[in-house]
């Protein structure tokens, strides 16, 4: 018997809402199959089933928002009787239901009493102005009621928050209630807003906790374009290479050999990971990105690689991302060459602990042999995690970017 | 015969551009201005671009030639040129 949970498909991930289950109770689902379709801040999202066996109960409802970790299913595995489990598959939904309700129900706010003061950390506090968050509407989770971080960054995801003053990056305001006749463009206009809130809360958690350094690279393309032109030539116009795949599978082939920065920070501790899913940046159209990771970048070939990338770009613009793909990323990488940016200073997202960030090609002078020539370059640049990293491994890594790019051919 | 071809090329390049950009308004897609720019279009949308008007009009266009078709009017000159559509 096996549970299907509610997946965490990012940081800041705190509930999903059901769209629809592709399965009915007594159908065949396998590891790997999509079982539902969620729907989360950032986009609706396919969920695959981690298990082979018998869907044995649905415990959620169409419709149903329900906390990450909830169990939304019950699998019963190959090889395992029903009747022999069914107590113990309703001992345990009973339990499961009991300790994980169905949503978290909303903070209930308890305004101080005139005169009374509002017990918050200095970090709290800060960051309640920042955000523009109002105390009185914050439940406070610690020591006699005291409002910490987190207490903070959950009320601008679970109750919206208004940004009344004005910033560097204004947000749009977040509706509290949205209109039961609300049209679809204040619909789209509400997902848009809540998307900005979550890349706005894993970004003020990655900038407040990661201890960033930058590092960056002029590297020369000339070889890896002349021999990309080359190959593209013998290709059919559909099976065509973008130069961005060049640079996703060497970034993914720099990792081996540094393999600190593929990694994810939980609690205290780093942990590597064992496999190299590169998240790649998506810009969606209307605004906003998300960072869906291209499985096993080092080792598809680059035929395959690409149309797997050109596959990730359509389903994320058309909001049919699955959900290992958002949960599973263990590096970012973001191209905003095409935009004219020349270096990129990225910000983690967490929980990863690097992310590649990539300029624009431009032709420029450059000397080699002793001779100047006009070359295409590319400014590569490394945003790292101080804590799991020092500046010697990430220069490495840059260094072994540069290195394979040098012979594209054994991309 | 001509003014048909190029009506078919016409409503070939607006669809495709329709399915890469669906929030455009293309009726007002000005058309000597860089598609790339006004309709915020990247490497992977325009080489999407370029494979389905290969695979609607059967024009096989090389990557040297991309720059010919930054444009509408430069597309539609280019597709004239290259293209036998039946009509």
């Amino acid at each position: 018997m096996a549970d299907f949970l509610m997946p965490t498909l990012g940081a800041d991930m705190t509930t999903g809402t059901l769209i629809t289950w592709r399965k009915k109770v007594g159908d065949q689902v396998t590891k790997g199959e999509i079982l539902a379709e969620i729907d989360t801040e950032k986009a609706a999202i396919e969920i695959e089933s981690f298990h082979t066996g018998v869907i044995e109960q649905l415990l959620t409802k169409p419709g149903d928002t329900v906390a990450v970790g909830t169990v939304m299913a019950i699998i019963r595995e190959e090889g395992t009787r029903s009747g022999q489990v069914e107590a113990e598959v309703e001992a345990q939904v009973k339990g499961e239901r009991k300790e994980q309700p169905a949503a978290p129900p909303p903070p209930q706010p308890r305004p101080p009493a005139e005169g009374e003061r509002v017990r918050i950390s200095p970090a709290a506090k800060k960051l309640a102005a920042e955000l523009g968050v109002d105390l009185s509407t914050v439940h406070g989770t610690g020591p006699d009621g005291a409002i910490s971080l987190e207490d903070i960054e959950r009320s601008t995801q679970t109750m919206g928050y208004r940004r009344e003053t004005s910033g560097t990056e204004a947000r749009p305001p977040i509706a509290q209630s949205p209109s039961p006749i609300a049209s679809a463009a204040d619909a789209a206009a509400d997902k848009q807003a809540r998307m900005r809130q979550t890349i706005a809360a894993a970004m003020t958690r990655s900038k407040r906790e990661i201890p960033h350094y930058y590092l960056s690279t002029t590297i020369d393309m000339g070889t890896a374009m002349a021999w990309l032109t080359e190959d593209n030539l013998r290709r059919p116009v559909t099976d065509r290479l973008l130069v961005g795949v060049l640079l996703l599978k060497a970034v993914a082939l720099a990792l081996r050999e540094v393999p600190e920065l593929n990694a994810v920070w939980k609690g205290s501790d780093v942990i590597q990971s064992p496999d190299i899913h590169v998240g790649v940046a998506i810009s969606l159209r209307g605004g906003g990105l998300v960072a869906p990771a291209l499985h096993q970048t080092d080792r598809q070939p680059l035929g395959k690689l690409m149309k797997n990338f050109q596959d990730l770009v359509k389903r994320a613009r058309a909001g049919a991302l699955r959900g290992s793909e958002l949960s599973d990323p263990t590096i970012t990488v973001t191209s905003l060459g095409e935009q004219g940016v020349e270096t990129v200073f990225g910000v983690i997202y967490p929980p990863q602990v690097a992310l590649v960030g990539l300029g624009k090609l431009v032709e420029r002078p450059w000397v080699v042999n002793g001779q100047v020539v006009a070359r295409p370059l590319i400014t590569a640049s490394l945003s790292a995690d101080h804590r799991v990293t020092d500046g010697h491994r990430g220069g490495l890594f840059l260094a072994a970017l540069d290195r394979l790019l040098q012979e594209p051919g054994k991309l | 015969m001509a003014a048909q071809t190029e009506e078919v090329i016409r409503q070939t390049v607006i669809r495709v551009l329709g399915e890469i950009a669906p929030e455009a308004d293309l009726a007002t897609l000005k058309l000597d201005v860089s598609l790339r720019d006004q309709l915020d279009l990247d490497s992977m949308d325009f080489l999407n671009f370029v494979i389905a008007l290969h695979q609607s009009l059967g024009v096989d266009i090389p990557e040297g030639d991309y720059p010919k078709l930054a444009t509408l009017n430069g597309c539609l000159a280019y597709l004239s040129s290259h293209s036998h559509p039946e009509v």
